[in-house]
C-alpha cells in the first residue's frame, strides 16, 4: 500500500503548521532557551559557593545567593510546568488540526478512492501517523530547541570561565556528536524493524484466533505454531539486535564523558595547583563534562526520529491533498450550493425520470465494465438488476447514485445531466439500503434521522410501523432511545436491515436504490422485510439488485446483465416464459427456498 | 505470588544470564559510585593539601608514585576516571543486554505458548471467544511483561542498588550532610508514587476518548457508502471534530497535570541541591569537611534525587505487569484439547456407525436423541433438517469437536473416543458454512493442511471444486493473496476456495456442512460428480436442503428436534408421507410460477 508516490515537500508543511501557531511557537522557543540558559547555570552556583565562601571561609553575601538561589529555582519549575504544558498545548492542537483536515477531505473523495485505500490503512495514518507528527513537531522542537540553547550556553559559561580549558574540555563534544547521530539512526531501524514484525504477530495472532475453528477441523495446529515460532524466532533476534546496539549505545558516551572529565582533571588539577583557576571553577568543569551528553543524545535522537517520521508526514498530507475525483463545478456551486451549504431551494424537484445515454465505465486501469450502455427508466418504475458478481450490474447503480460518474455518455435525471447540478443534488433524493446495514453507534433514533435530521418523531415512528420494525423496537428496555453498540450484538442482521430502511424512508427520496438488501438476512425476516420494501417502492424510481429472485417478481422490468450487456429484460412472466438463462436461476432458486420453508415450518 | 511463579516458569533456561544482568547492574552502579570518590580524593589530597585521613587512600596514593609525582601528572587520575568509566560502560552494557536477551527468549516462549494453547483450546472455546479481547491480552499484556522484565525490573534494582551505593559513601564521607542530602527524598518519592496512582484514571480517561475517535473513524470509514448515499459529509464533520476536540482537550488537560508534576518534582529537587549548597558550604568553612567531600556531595547528590524521582513513576508501572500476568493466566488456565492421547490411529476405511448416541450442549437440554445408522464405506449419505435440527452437532461428533454423552460411535468397527482427535480430524474432512480464508496465497490456502502437497494435486482439487477457472483470470494466479486489494472474493468463490483445501487432502471421510448450497446447482452437480470419479471413493456426508443433491445419496437421513425422523433411499422415503415427499413435490410445481 506505500506506493504511492506523494509529491509532498514535508518541510513546507511542517513549516506552515507551526506558522499556524506562530504565539505558542514562539514562546516555546524563548522558553527553552531561558530553560537551557539555567540549566547551565547550576553549576555556577556550586563554583561560586566554593570560591566565594568556602575558600575565602566567610559568609559574606550568602543571603544575596540563597535570595538569587530561590528566585531561580521557582522560575526554572515554573519554566518546567510551562515546558510541559505548552509542548502539550501544541501537540494537541497540531493533532486536532492536522487530523480534522484529513477526516474532512477524506469525506469529500469519491468511491474510487476508498476502492483503492483498505480502512484500515487509512486509520492507521489518521491516528498513528498524525500523532507522530503532533509530538515531532511540538516535542522534538521544544527539546531540540533545549539542547541546543544549552549546548551553546554551558560552552559559552565554560569559555568565560577558562578559555583555554574550555577549549580542551569541548573536543570531547564532536565525537559525542559524531557518535551519537551514528548510534540514535541504527536505533531507531532497529527499532522500526522491531515494530514492523510486532504488527505481523498481532495479526498472526488475530488470525489465528479467528480461524482457530478452521484449524481444528484441518488438523493444522501444529505447522500453525511452526509458522508463528518463526515469527517470533525473527521478532527475537532481531529485538536482541535493537537491544545490543541501544546497550553499546549510553555505554560508550559515557566513555567518551568520562574522557572529558578525566581532561578537565589533568589539566585543570595543574591549573588549580598553579592557582590559574579556583576550586570553583574545576568543580564546575567537572559538572559540565557530565552534562554534555544529555543534550546531545536528545538532539541526535530527534534528528534521527525526524527522518522516519518524514515518511508518516508524507502519508498524512498527501491523503490531506488529495485532489476528489467528482468534483462539483465551480459555477454549479456558485448557483445551487455544495455539501456544506446546498442553496436546495434553487434545485429543481426530481420527478425520477432516469436515462443512461451512451453510458461507458472502465476502472483506472482500463479495465472496461459497461460498454455504450443505454437505459429509460420512466417515473415510479421499479427495475430489477439481475447477474452474476463481475456483471456491471452494481456499477450501473453506482453511476446512478453517482459515486462513480461514466467514463463516456451521459446520465440524465429528469432530463438534466447530473454533471451540471451538485452532487448533493441527487444524494439528497436517494433512499440507499446497502446489503450489509451499516449502522452508527448512537441509538436507534440517532440512525434513523440520519436518513432525515429534521424527521419527528411521529416520523420516525411511522417509518419504523411501514417496515415492521416498530413492534420490536418498543419492546427492548428503552425502546428508540436503545444504544446501537459497536458490534452490535443487540439486534439481529435482520433488526438492523430493517432500521436503515426506516432510515432511508424517513429521507422521503425521489429514487430508491436497494443494492442486495436482502440477501443477508434469513427467510423469515426476509418475507417481512419484502413486504415492507413492496410497499415502500410504490410509486418511486427504484433500482434493485436481489440476488434472491422472488424478491423483485413485482418489478416493473427486469434486467439481466451479462459482461456489462443486458442479455434478457422483460417482467417476471416474459422471462419466465422464455425459458432463457433467468427461468434456470429462478427455478433452481424457487425450489430451493420452498424447500427451507418447508423445513423450517416443521 | 502465583504470577511471580508463572513468570519464573517462562525463564526456564534464562533465569541464569538474568540473574547475570542484575548482578552487573550491582557491578556498574559500584563504578558510577566511585567516580566521584576518585575526584575527591585527587581534589582534596593531591591538587589540595588535606591531610590524608585514610590508610587505604594513603597506600593507594603511595602505590601510584606518592602526592607530589601524581602532582605532576594528574593525567594518571584522568586515566583512572576513564577506566572506572569504562569499567561502568562495559558492566552497563552488559547488564541491559543480557537482561533483554533473557527478557526477549522469555516473551518468545510465552507468545508461542499462549497462541499453541489458544489454538488448542477446544472447539466450544472458539465458538463463544471474543476474539478482540484475546487479541488485546496477547498483544499489550504480553507487552507489558516484557517490558517489565527488559526494563522495568533491571532500572528499578539498578536506582536501588545506586541509591543504597551512594547513600553508603556518603554517610561513610560524613554523616550529619548525607542526613542533609536525603532529607527530601521520602517526600518525593511518596509524591511521585501517589501522583502516578492517583493519574492513572486521567490516563485511561484520555485512551478512551482516542479509542472513540478509532470508533467514529472506523464506523465512518467502512460506512462512506451511506455517508455518501445520505450526503451526511458535513454532518460525520461535525460529529468527528466533537470527539477530536474532545480528545484533544483530555488530552491537554492531562498535559497540564504532568506539567504541575515535573514542576514540583524538579522543584524538590532544586531545594534538595539549595539545601546541600548551604549546609555544605557552612560546614566546610567551619572545617567539618573537606572542599573535595563537598564537590563528591554535590555529584552525589544528582545521583541520589533524579533517580528517586523516577522510582515512584516506574513502581506504579511496575504494579500493570502483575494484572498482565493474571490476564495471561485466565488464557493459560482453560483447560485445553489432548489431540494425541496414545490412542489407536488405525488405517481409516470409512465405515461409520452411530448407536443410540445422545449429545448435548448444556446439562439436561440434549440436541441429539438416540441417533442411531450405519454407512459403508464410499457411499454418499444426506442430512436434510430444519435449522437446529442437530444436523452440524452430528458431524461435528463425528470430528470429534464435541464428545457425545451417551451411546456409540464406530469408525472401521472401532469406537470413536480411542482414535486419536488429531488422527481423526486428519481423516475427516469438513468444508465448513462460514469459510474462514488466511491472509496468505490462494496456493497457500489451499495447501493450508499441508504446505507439501505438489502443485498438480493443488490443480485437480480446484479443476474439481470449479475454481481452477477464477483463480487463473488474477494477474498473479494462484500467487495472488487473499485479502489483496482490487481481488475480493465473492462469497461463492470463497465457499469453492474451502472445498478445494478440503478435498485436496483426499479423507476417506469428507463432510459438506451445509457448504454445497452457497455454490449454484451446476457447480454443486459438478463437484459431486468429479468426487465420485475418483479411484479411492471417500464416504460423504452432505448437509443440504437441495433437493437435487440429497436425492442422488445412498441414505437420507432426515433429522427434526434432534431425532432421526425418516431414514432411506430417495425411492423408498417417496413411498412414505412425510417432509422428504413435500419438499421432493415442489419440483412438480415449478410449472405455477
Amino acid at each position: 500500500m506505500d506506493d504511492y508516490k506523494p509529491n509532498i515537500n514535508v518541510w513546507k508543511e511542517f513549516f506552515n503548521l507551526i506558522v499556524s501557531q506562530k504565539k505558542l511557537f514562539i514562546m516555546l522557543l524563548i522558553l527553552n532557551i531561558i530553560i537551557g540558559i539555567l540549566d547551565s547555570v547550576f553549576p555556577l552556583f556550586t563554583q561560586y559557593t566554593i570560591d566565594n565562601f568556602i575558600v575565602t571561609r566567610s559568609l559574606n553575601g550568602l543571603k544575596k545567593f540563597l535570595l538569587i538561589f530561590s528566585i531561580i529555582i521557582v522560575v526554572q519549575s515554573i519554566n518546567i510546568y510551562l515546558f510541559v504544558a505548552l509542548n502539550g498545548k501544541m501537540e494537541t492542537i497540531i493533532s486536532y488540526t492536522v487530523r480534522k483536515r484529513a477526516f474532512e477531505n477524506l469525506q469529500l473523495q469519491s468511491l474510487s478512492f476508498y476502492d483503492k485505500k483498505a480502512v484500515g490503512w487509512l486509520m492507521a495514518r489518521l491516528t498513528s501517523d498524525i500523532n507522530r507528527i503532533s509530538e515531532i513537531i511540538s516535542w522534538g522542537f521544544g527539546d531540540f530547541s533545549w539542547g541546543i540553547a544549552m549546548m551553546i550556553s554551558v560552552a559559552i559559561s565554560m569559555l568565560l570561565l577558562n578559555f583555554k580549558l574550555a577549549i580542551i574540555t569541548l573536543t570531547v563534544v564532536p565525537i559525542l556528536a559524531i557518535v551519537s547521530t551514528y548510534f540514535q539512526k541504527r536505533i531507531l531501524n532497529a527499532q522500526r524493524k522491531v515494530r514492523k514484525i510486532n504488527s505481523h504477530i498481532t495479526a498472526q495472532y488475530n488470525e489465528g484466533i479467528s480461524g482457530a475453528k478452521t484449524t481444528k477441523i484441518l488438523s493444522r495446529e501444529n505447522i500453525n505454531l511452526l509458522e508463528f515460532s518463526s515469527l517470533t524466532e525473527s521478532m527475537k533476534a532481531e529485538s536482541i539486535k535493537a537491544a545490543f546496539i541501544s546497550s553499546l549505545y549510553i555505554p560508550i558516551v559515557i566513555v567518551l564523558g568520562s574522557v572529558g572529565t578525566a581532561l578537565v582533571m589533568a589539566y585543570g588539577g595543574i591549573m588549580v595547583t598553579t592557582k590559574a583557576i579556583s576550586y570553583g571553577t574545576i568543580a564546575a568543569f567537572i559538572s559540565y563534562s557530565m552534562q554534555f551528553f544529555e543534550p546531545i543524545r536528545q538532539i541526535a535522537g530527534i534528528l534521527a526520529e525526524f527522518q522516519s517520521a518524514k515518511a508518516s508526514a508524507e502519508r498524512v498530507f498527501s491523503l490531506i491533498k488529495e485532489v476528489p475525483n467528482i468534483i462539483d463545478r465551480q459555477e454549479v456551486v456558485e448557483k445551487y450550493g455544495d455539501f456544506f451549504n446546498p442553496k436546495k431551494d434553487k434545485w429543481p424537484k426530481i420527478e425520477g425520470k432516469v436515462e443512461f445515454r451512451n453510458v461507458s465505465f472502465a476502472y483506472e486501469d482500463g479495465k472496461m465494465v459497461l460498454e455504450d450502455f443505454n437505459l429509460t427508466v420512466e417515473p415510479g418504475e421499479t427495475i430489477a438488476l439481475v447477474g452474476e458478481t463481475g456483471s456491471g450490474k452494481s456499477t450501473i447503480v453506482n453511476l446512478l447514485c453517482r459515486f462513480y460518474e461514466p467514463t463516456k455518455g451521459e446520465i440524465l435525471i429528469d432530463g438534466i445531466n447530473y454533471k451540471d447540478m451538485p452532487q448533493v443534488w441527487i444524494h439528497e433524493n436517494l433512499g440507499y439500503v446497502l446489503q450489509n446495514p451499516h449502522l452508527f453507534s448512537g441509538t436507534i433514533k440517532d440512525n434513523i434521522k440520519y436518513g432525515n435530521l429534521d424527521a419527528t418523531d411521529e416520523e420516525i415512528v411511522e417509518a419504523c410501523k411501514l417496515v415492521n420494525c416498530h413492534d420490536f423496537i418498543i419492546k427492548m428496555e428503552k425502546g428508540y432511545d436503545t444504544e446501537i453498540s459497536q458490534g452490535g450484538n443487540l439486534l439481529s442482521t435482520g433488526q438492523k436491515q430493517l432500521i436503515s430502511l426506516a432510515r432511508a424512508i424517513v429521507r422521503k427520496p425521489r429514487i430508491f436504490v436497494l443494492d442486495e438488501a436482502t440477501s443477508s438476512i434469513d427467510t423469515e425476516t426476509e418475507s417481512i422485510i419484502q413486504k415492507a420494501i413492496d410497499r415502500i417502492l410504490k410509486g418511486k424510481t427504484s433500482f434493485v439488485i436481489a440476488h434472491r429472485l422472488s424478491t423483485i417478481r413485482n418489478a416493473d422490468k427486469i434486467l439481466v446483465i451479462k459482461d456489462g450487456k443486458i442479455v434478457e429484460e422483460g417482467r417476471h412472466e416474459d422471462l419466465i416464459r422464455r425459458k432463457g438463462y433467468y427461468y434456470r436461476l429462478y427455478t433452481n432458486q424457487y425450489i430451493e427456498e420452498k424447500s427451507r420453508e418447508i423445513l423450517n415450518k416443521q | 505470588m502465583r504470577e511471580i511463579k508463572t513468570l519464573l516458569k517462562y525463564m526456564k533456561g534464562n533465569k541464569t544470564i538474568y540473574l547475570m544482568g542484575i548482578i552487573f547492574v550491582i557491578f556498574s552502579e559500584l563504578f558510577t559510585v566511585l567516580s566521584p570518590l576518585v575526584i575527591r580524593t585527587a581534589i582534596d589530597f593531591i591538587i589540595g593539601d588535606e591531610e590524608i585521613n585514610s590508610h587505604l587512600i594513603a597506600n593507594i596514593i603511595d602505590l601510584l608514585g606518592g602526592k607530589d609525582f601524581l602532582r605532576k601528572n594528574l593525567w594518571i587520575i584522568g586515566i583512572i576516571l576513564i577506566a572506572a568509566a569504562t569499567l561502568r560502560g562495559a558492566f552497563m552494557f552488559l547488564k541491559s543486554y543480557l537482561s533483554s536477551k533473557s527478557a526477549e527468549n522469555t516473551i518468545k516462549s510465552l507468545r508461542d505458548t499462549v497462541y499453541d494453547h489458544i489454538q488448542r483450546l477446544p472447539y466450544k472455546y472458539h465458538v463463544k471467544a471474543d476474539t478482540g479481547e484475546l487479541v488485546q491480552r496477547c498483544t499489550s499484556d504480553i507487552e507489558t511483561i516484557r517490558r517489565f522484565l527488559a526494563i522495568q525490573l533491571v532500572e528499578v534494582s539498578g536506582s536501588i542498588f545506586m541509591i543504597s551505593f551512594v547513600l553508603y559513601v556518603m554517610f561513610r564521607l560524613n554523616v550529619k550532610l548525607t542526613l542533609i542530602s536525603m532529607v527530601t527524598l521520602p517526600i518525593l518519592f511518596s509524591f511521585a508514587y501517589v501522583f502516578f496512582t492517583k493519574v492513572q484514571k486521567t490516563f485511561e480517561e484520555v485512551d478512551e476518548a482516542e479509542a472513540t475517535i478509532s470508533t467514529v473513524l472506523q464506523e465512518n470509514l467502512t460506512g462512506i457508502r451511506v455517508v455518501k448515499a445520505f450526503a451526511r459529509q458535513k454532518y460525520e464533520i461535525l460529529k468527528f471534530d466533537e470527539k477530536n476536540k474532545d480528545y484533544a482537550d483530555k488530552a491537554y488537560t492531562l498535559m497540564k497535570i504532568l506539567a504541575t508534576y515535573w514542576g514540583c518534582a524538579d522543584f524538590i529537587c532544586y531545594v534538595q541541591i539549595g539545601l546541600l549548597l548551604l549546609f555544605g558550604s557552612i560546614w566546610t568553612i567551619e572545617g567539618h569537611i573537606t572542599i573535595g567531600t563537598f564537590v563528591a556531595f554535590i555529584t552525589y547528590i544528582n545521583m541520589l534525587i533524579w533517580p528517586t524521582r523516577q522510582l515512584g513513576r516506574t513502581l506504579t508501572d511496575m504494579g500493570k505487569a502483575a494484572v498482565s500476568v493474571r490476564r495471561i493466566n485466565e488464557i493459560l488456565d482453560e483447560p485445553i484439547e489432548i489431540l494425541e492421547e496414545n490412542h489407536l490411529k488405525p488405517e481409516i476405511k470409512g465405515n461409520i456407525s452411530f448407536e443410540h448416541v445422545y449429545f448435548e450442549y448444556e446439562k439436561n437440554k440434549p440436541v441429539l436423541k438416540d441417533i442411531t445408522f450405519t454407512v459403508k464405506a464410499g457411499d454418499t449419505v444426506a442430512i436434510i433438517g430444519p435449522t437446529g435440527s442437530g444436523k452440524s452437532s452430528l458431524i461435528h461428533l463425528l470430528a470429534r469437536l464435541y464428545e457425545y454423552t451417551k451411546g456409540s460411535i464406530k469408525i472401521d468397527g472401532i469406537e470413536l473416543k480411542n482414535i486419536d482427535k488429531a488422527w481423526i480430524r486428519k481423516n475427516v474432512g469438513i468444508v465448513q458454512q462460514e469459510p474462514f480464508l488466511f491472509a496468505k496465497t490462494i496456493r497457500e490456502n489451499i495447501k493450508l493442511a499441508n504446505p507439501k502437497i505438489e502443485d498438480e494435486r493443488m490443480y485437480e482439487s480446484a479443476k474439481i471444486a470449479n475454481i481452477h477457472k477464477d483463480i487463473m483470470s488474477f494477474d498473479k494466479g494462484y500467487d495472488t493473496y487473499v485479502g489483496e486489494r482490487g481481488v475480493s472474493l465473492s462469497g461463492g468463490q470463497k465457499q469453492r476456495m474451502t472445498i478445494a483445501r478440503t478435498i485436496i487432502n483426499q479423507c476417506p471421510i469428507v463432510i459438506f456442512d451445509d457448504s454445497l448450497s452457497a455454490v449454484d446447482t451446476e457447480t454443486d452437480l459438478s463437484i459431486r460428480k468429479e468426487l465420485k470419479k475418483r479411484k479411492n471413493k471417500s464416504t460423504t456426508i452432505i448437509i443440504s436442503h437441495r433437493i437435487s443433491t440429497v436425492s442422488e445419496a445412498d441414505l437420507i437421513i432426515v433429522l427434526d428436534k434432534g431425532r432421526i425422523v425418516q431414514m432411506g433411499n430417495h425411492e423408498s422415503l417417496l413411498k412414505e408421507e412425510g417432509l422428504y415427499k413435500r419438499i421432493y413435490q415442489i419440483q412438480n410445481t415449478i410449472d405455477d410460477i
